[in-house]
């Protein structure tokens, strides 16, 4: 399963034309990470209770209207670029659609090395994006399109080995930035539609050696499984498809599960657990600890894969030790992590939602209007649209403020009708009928679908909303410049707003769309913001059928560009 | 510090985790058991050729499935069906790889574009399930334009066109594979015309 580098065939091309004057590099620590040092962004949302905040305060609301572009780097890509650019002290790791990396010379935006994987040319894609890298020692890693895990010399790029997490052939493939803790690597898999059986797996982060891997689809006989009719666990789906979030005082990562496969309920009748979950899983062993699921028998697709934001909030006069998760069910859900336990807090929704009639107080599972659940035969609308509140793009919280602030796309609905699907091993197995208008539009009477939305976590309360007429599918930075940075609507622009209020205080048009994770970090005691603009994927399926839908014909150029922006010295 | 680029190789597929329920998964235990299995002149594997001249279809799913494609059975303008070739002598199933499978269904030759009416039989057209976009399969229809669609990316392709791309970001159309009736049965009568699947950008 593990192969040395010795064995590939791998070209390496040599220059010195850009030779600099590069630090040595600073290996990456399990101290380190940790703690993360505010000048560097070490992981996929800067720390582990994936908080996507920064400290740094340099770049304000006083000031960011001065930001400038400092250096830009094209990637020579399209689809979608969604990648954080991952800084240690002057190295930058950036990776793009086809599993490449590039690491750059973070003070010039000089090459160092592009690390290019081939693809098997049967390879489907259904999500031609990557996620980022994670950082350990002086190793980078990345979670391919192919199913493979692979580590890399950071200051050479060579590959030391790779891993076979499972054969993409049979559907399974990687999008997400892996998450290291415990001296393991940890990764999940995509593929809900495509008929897999979705886990998490962990690799020794030094020997790439198997140390565990927990399905989300328990096998028969193990907890839950009565809640998955026959054989239909084996082809259930409920992939893992964003990085977890990892509580170190428990020694519990956090992962946000997908939806059932099949996408009608009807075909597995049942709560099909784990899915459009959070589960805890023991990083030391793989054991599923605990979990919550957010709801039931889904025929939605919604995937709950974004990893809920560890957060200590307040409610009733007593301090939470909690986790948040913007649901892409349309709901905010506020839940309690124990040892033992996640408790259900509060739910409420955040944008237009017409399925669910209520929410049990205590334990937090929803009943449905079952008109609004499609199914075998049956074609039913629904709001928000199969893309959720939120999809994937990460939401960020500011601890000082107390605000969460959430991506969000409000008035979208779906129109789906299932069909009977069989199962073939790596095709499609959504069993998802034909709908007018690919099953997709806007909400009569409303003028707008894009959110950026901040919340009180201690009030529950929404202190903002600002919004764009374009669908929103831009990751969120906030930092302790009351700032919070975000693009993701499809007039290409990248924008800074006044954390406290939502006003637009700085904005940059970029050359594509913007679905890339933002960071922050400092070069020199100097702070920068570094951003991929690269729309793609599910943002330009919606804008194809919000054209659909409004008969207009709106162009979103393509092609990844990575832009570093700061203030004049 | 030098500047690289290095060309990763992806895999091998001795190494990949392989599930003992596909076909092809069966093809490579057979390889691995030392079990003797038919090699092309090439030394590929038969069933992963690409359909060859003179190689019967084969429906993959649908009401006749399993059954040698004839005119017959296909409706007019009917939603596309994915079927296999099949050599007729050897009997050896097309079915070793993604790229070999084509969706069929049956038009009015009098509308197709001229420059791709020899590629139809009797009305029969095949184009390869394969979107040249990212690679998924091009299974979903519109009933009211005749589009073959993509579910992943909303790629569509008008079937009385060469396939040619009419909406969404796929970049070239469908490889079509021709195809001739002899003796009332569906045949191949060209390799595909156009490249299968998608181009991996560097």
């Amino acid at each position: 399963m593990i192969r040395s580098s010795i064995f590939l065939c791998c070209s390496l091309v040599s220059s010195f034309l850009f030779a600099q004057a590069l630090p040595p590099y600073n290996p990456v620590t399990a101290e380190r990470l940790l703690d993360p040092e505010e000048s560097n962004w070490l992981m996929y949302r800067g720390s582990y209770d994936s908080h996507g905040f920064s400290t740094l305060d340099q770049i304000d609301t006083e000031n960011v209207d001065g930001l400038v572009p400092v250096w830009s780097f094209s990637t020579g890509l399209r689809e979608g670029h969604q990648a954080p650019p991952i800084v240690n002290d002057g190295y930058m790791y950036v990776t793009t659609p086809q599993n490449h990396i590039l690491a750059i010379n973070a003070r010039t935006g000089d090459l160092i090395w592009r690390y290019v994987r081939y693809l098997p040319d049967d390879l489907q894609q259904f999500h031609p994006t990557n996620r980022g890298v994670a950082l350990y020692g002086d190793r980078v890693y990345m979670a391919t399109v192919d199913a493979f895990l692979v580590s890399l010399d950071a200051l050479t790029g060579e590959l030391i080995w790779e891993v076979a997490v499972e054969d993409y052939y049979n559907g399974y493939y990687m999008t997400m930035a892996p998450l290291i803790a415990d001296g393991k690597v940890m990764v999940g898999v995509s593929g809900g539609e495509l008929g897999i059986r979705g886990f998490v797996a962990a690799y020794d982060v030094m020997s790439g050696e198997e140390q565990w891997k927990t399905y989300t689809i328990p096998a028969p006989g193990e907890p839950g499984s009565e809640s998955w009719p026959g054989d239909t666990w084996q082809t259930g789906g409920v992939p893992v498809w964003l990085t977890g979030s990892y509580d170190p005082d428990l020694n519990l990562a956090y992962w946000g599960t997908g939806n059932g496969g099949p996408w009608m309920g009807d075909t597995r009748p049942g709560d099909n657990l784990y899915s459009s979950s959070v589960i805890a899983l023991d990083v030391s062993t793989g054991e599923l600890k605990n979990h919550h699921q957010y709801h039931w028998n889904d025929s939605w697709d919604w995937d709950e894969v974004s990893a809920p934001l560890l957060i200590d909030f307040e409610r009733d006069g007593r301090s939470v030790n909690g986790m948040v998760h913007a649901g892409r069910n349309g709901y905010l859900w506020y839940l309690e992590r124990e040892a033992d336990a996640i408790n259900f807090v509060d739910a409420n929704p955040y944008v237009y939602q017409d399925v669910f009639t209520s929410v049990d107080p205590v334990t937090g599972r929803p009943e449905y209007d079952m008109t609004k659940k499609p199914g075998t035969g049956y074609e039913a609308s629904f709001c928000p649209s199969l893309w959720g509140g939120k999809d994937w793009p990460p939401a960020a919280f500011d601890p000082e403020s107390r605000l969460m602030f959430i991506p969000a796309n409000d008035n979208v609905c779906s129109t789906m009708v299932g069909e009977e699907v069989q199962y073939s091993p790596g095709r499609s197995y959504m069993g998802r009928g034909t709908s007018e208008n690919g099953g997709f539009f806007v909400r009569p009477g409303t003028d707008h679908i894009g959110e950026l939305q901040a919340w009180n976590v201690d009030t529950g309360e929404r202190a903002w909303t600002t919004t764009f007429e374009s669908q929103n599918w831009g990751p969120v930075l906030a930092t302790a410049g009351d700032l919070v940075f975000m693009g993701g609507t499809n007039d290409r622009y990248f924008r800074a707003f006044d954390s406290r209020t939502g006003e637009i205080l700085w904005e940059q048009r970029t050359n594509s769309g913007i679905t890339g994770v933002p960071v922050t970090y400092t070069l020199d005691g100097k702070q920068y913001i570094a951003v991929q603009s690269g729309w793609g994927v599910d943002a330009q399926r919606e804008q194809n059928l919000l054209n659909m839908a409004k008969g207009e014909s709106h162009y979103v150029p393509q092609g990844g560009v990575i832009w570093v922006f700061a203030l004049p010295d | 510090m030098r500047k690289n680029t290095n060309i990763g190789s992806s895999y091998s597929k001795q190494d990949r985790v392989a599930k003992p329920i596909s076909r092809r998964s069966v093809f490579k235990m057979g390889l691995a058991t030392g079990i003797a299995v038919p090699m092309s002149a090439l030394g590929q594997s038969p069933n992963r050729l690409r359909p060859q001249p003179g190689d019967q279809l084969v429906f993959e799913e649908g009401p006749n499935q399993d059954a040698l494609v004839r005119p017959e059975l296909l409706e007019l303008e009917q939603r596309p069906l994915s079927a296999l070739a099949r050599d007729p002598a050897t009997e050896v199933l097309r079915d070793g790889s993604r790229l070999n499978r084509v969706m069929i269904t049956r038009i009015d030759s009098e509308k197709m574009s001229a420059r791709y009416q020899a590629n139809a039989a009797e009305g029969v057209i095949a184009y390869s399930a394969v979107c040249t976009h990212t690679g998924c399969d091009v299974i979903n229809w519109d009933e009211g334009r005749l589009r073959m669609a993509c579910p992943c990316h909303e790629s569509q392709f008008d079937i009385y066109d060469g396939a040619k791309v009419v909406g969404g970001p796929a970049p070239r159309p469908l490889a079509m594979l021709p195809l001739e009736v002899v003796d009332g049965i569906v045949m191949v009568a060209a390799g595909f015309r156009g490249r299968v699947g998608f181009t991996q950008q560097f």
